[in-house]
Parts: structure tokens; C-alpha cells; sequence
């Protein structure tokens, strides 16, 4: 059955979080509730808090979170990198969505702002999920342009009409958000490739240069590596880069019956 | 998966598993045809019921009602569709949460074996009554 009890070390001691205090006399101060974890001491997790001058603060909450990492506690760990959305290294769950910290303005927050790691994935500490499998499961829809006709002496051709087929796909930047936010992922990730991983099988899917869109579509048919999406629509409400993987996969539904019936 | 996890298998084989079944597409495009089939047979049971209902028949009108054989013919269509519908709708359920082997395949079965039944004693039911 569901798996009803919670693995161990997972539910989160309320009484063991501590308190950041703002620096005396900051006027604007922003409260960030944030999940830490730290497999080494082997306590469960808990909540810290941090009271965050704003008025010396960045306006997105990664600008937060670097500024506690440099003046209120060195320990908090998370990644980033680009800060301009498009690496994907600091996609976590603020204010119950899953979203990059880069891109998410503080002051769209109201009350505490409350940071969790990607939903229903292992944590290796603080903010930063291991999302192994995810890039395993990547990997296995082989993300590259598969041909058997001799290679082109120039670049392989593509209409205008074709190439547009590609956009609302090839803008994704493999985050996870929407994986994480997806019921269906989260009970079946072991068997289900979940939507950024779907979307990225569709880009190749449709892209007029490749000539494996038949294997494709036999790796893909499957009770659980496709079927389980049940255009619950989460993927699509929370993409940070306002993508639609949900559309995506209908559309590599849609390929399946066309070749069957 | 998971970070303490025994497991040696690299994270690809983990990823890929058995492989693709090569299946999913029947029983996504049969789910949608008896989604289909069901709009008008069930807008034509309620509305048929209803109309009994209201007028107050007793055991005989609807027994009469059964017995013509296009009402009859529509009640069996109506029972196969409902039960061919739930019975794909109840596996995909099954499927999403029911996650240890051994109960996945009892519930399963239990789910078609149960279905199987409602379909044949009401079929048995229109029929008798239809034939009496």
C-alpha cells in the first residue's frame, strides 16, 4: 500500500529551530522561515528563523538568502549560480511554490516568507535536494539528435515552421519545479519520468531533424514512464519560466494513438 | 534514489528499470472511447429513470419499460461501458497508490474480478426481466 509512515528523521522538530534577530534599529524587517537539515548530526530538521533587514537586502529572495548565509549564519546551504533564472540551481519551494529564489521577489510575499527545499525528494542538506535520479531519468530518454542518414557536410535544415515547434521546449532549464510539484511524481518517481523530463522527450520528439522519433515513442509507451500524468496541471501553474510541460505531453499522448489508430 | 540508499546499480540502470512495455496506448485510447460512448447512454438512463420516477410507475411499467427490446439492448450497453470505464479508471488508480507488488496485483485482480461480476449479473438482470 501508500507508504503512510514517514521515513526516519523526516518530520520536522518545531521546538529545535532558532531565532536570527534583526540588527538593532532596522526598520523594514522581512521574516524568512527556512528548512534546515543536516544529516550529519543526525537530528531531524527544523525551522530557523531570520529576521532580514530589507532595507540592506536585494529585492529577490536569493538576494535574502545570501545575505543571511554572509552576515547572520554562515551554515545555511543552498545552491545557486547565475541569479538570473536560468541555471536552475536555486529552484526550492518558497511560500508553498516551487520557484527559483533568483526570480522571486521578496516583496510578493506576504507575512513570513517560508523556504523549503523541492518537494518529495531526498535531502542532502538545508536547501539542496539530490536530484540524481532526476538526471539519471534524463539521461535515459537520450536528450540528443539521433540520425542514420549520412552526416550533412553543412547544418542539418529546418523549415521556419518546423523550428517553431521547438519553442515553449527548448526554453526549460531542467529546474525540477514542476517534477516536484507533481502528485504522480512524487508517488512514482521510481517508474514515472514526470513532466520536465517528459517535455524534454517531446522536444525531440518534434524536432523535424531527428530520425528516431519511432524508438522514442516505443522507449516511451509505458503504463508508468507516460501514463501516470493525469493532467493534474501542477507542472504548468508552477513553471518558472511560464512553460507548459502538461500540453507537452499530451501531445506526446496525442503521437501515440495517431501512430495506433 | 535516495542518498543513503545500499544500492549499487548506477543511477541510469536505476532509471531505466525493465524498460518500456510497449504498452499504455490501448488502454488510454479504450478509456476514451467508452468516456465517449458514455455521454449520450448515460444522458439516456437518467433521463429515463427520472421519467419513471416522476411519473410513479409501479414494478410493472418498468418491467414493461425493460422488456422493449431497443431499452433493453441500450440498459446492457450502458452496464458494459460503465464497467469496462470504471474497471481501466479503478487499475489507473490502483496503479498510482498502491505501491508493494504483492498488494498492487491482489487489488487488481480483486478490482476486475469484481467488476466481471457486476457485469454479469446485471446483464443477467435486463435480461430476465427483458425475456420474462
Amino acid at each position: 500500500m501508500a507508504q503512510f509512515k514517514l521515513p526516519a528523521n523526516s518530520t520536522i522538530d518545531k521546538a529545535a529551530g532558532k531565532v536570527h534577530k534583526a540588527p538593532a534599529g532596522a526598520k523594514n524587517v522581512q521574516t524568512f522561515k527556512i528548512y534546515r537539515y543536516e544529516p550529519d548530526t543526525g537530528a531531524n530538521p527544523r525551522m530557523d528563523t531570520y529576521e532580514v533587514d530589507m532595507d540592506n537586502c536585494g529585492p529577490m529572495v536569493l538576494d535574502a538568502l545570501i545575505k543571511i548565509k554572509n552576515e547572520m549564519d554562515a551554515t545555511l546551504t543552498f545552491r545557486r549560480s547565475c541569479r538570473e533564472g536560468i541555471c536552475g540551481s536555486c529552484a526550492m519551494n518558497i511560500d508553498g511554490t516551487n520557484t527559483l529564489a533568483c526570480i522571486k521577489p521578496c516583496d510578493e510575499i506576504s507575512g513570513d516568507a517560508k523556504v523549503y527545499p523541492l518537494p518529495h525528494m531526498p535531502v542532502i542538506k538545508d536547501l539542496v535536494p539530490d536530484l540524481t535520479h532526476f538526471y539519471a531519468q534524463l539521461a535515459s530518454i537520450e536528450p540528443w539528435l539521433k540520425t542514420d542518414s549520412a552526416a550533412p557536410t553543412r547544418e542539418r535544415l529546418q523549415s521556419e515552421e518546423d523550428r517553431a515547434k521547438l519553442d515553449g521546449l527548448y526554453e526549460c532549464i531542467l529546474c525540477a519545479c514542476c517534477s516536484t510539484s507533481c502528485p504522480s511524481y512524487w508517488w512514482n518517481s521510481d517508474r514515472y519520468l514526470g513532466p520536465a523530463i517528459l517535455m524534454q522527450a517531446y522536444r525531440w520528439l518534434v524536432d523535424s531533424r531527428d530520425e528516431a522519433t519511432g524508438e522514442r515513442l516505443d522507449a516511451l509507451e509505458d503504463p508508468f514512464k507516460l501514463y501516470r500524468c493525469h493532467t493534474i496541471m501542477n507542472c504548468a501553474k508552477t513553471c518558472p519560466k511560464s512553460l507548459n510541460p502538461a500540453k507537452a505531453i499530451a501531445e506526446v499522448k496525442k503521437m501515440m494513438v495517431e501512430r495506433k489508430v | 534514489m535516495s542518498v543513503s540508499s545500499k544500492d549499487l546499480r548506477s543511477p541510469l540502470s536505476r532509471a531505466r528499470g525493465l524498460g518500456s512495455a510497449k504498452e499504455g496506448v490501448q488502454h488510454f485510447w479504450v478509456q476514451r472511447v467508452s468516456a465517449v460512448a458514455l455521454v449520450p447512454l448515460t444522458l439516456w438512463f437518467v433521463f429515463s429513470i427520472a421519467r419513471l420516477a416522476t411519473g410513479a410507475a409501479d414494478y410493472a411499467a418498468v418491467e414493461y419499460w425493460v422488456s422493449a427490446p431497443s431499452v433493453a439492448v441500450t440498459l446492457v450497453l450502458f452496464l458494459i461501458a460503465t464497467l469496462y470505464h470504471s474497471m481501466l479508471g479503478v487499475q489507473v488508480v490502483v496503479e498510482d497508490y498502491v505501491s508493494g507488488e504483492g498488494a498492487k496485483l491482489t487489488v487488481l485482480m480483486l478490482s476486475k474480478f469484481v467488476h466481471m461480476i457486476a457485469a454479469a449479473a446485471g446483464i443477467f438482470a435486463v435480461l430476465k426481466v427483458a425475456l420474462a
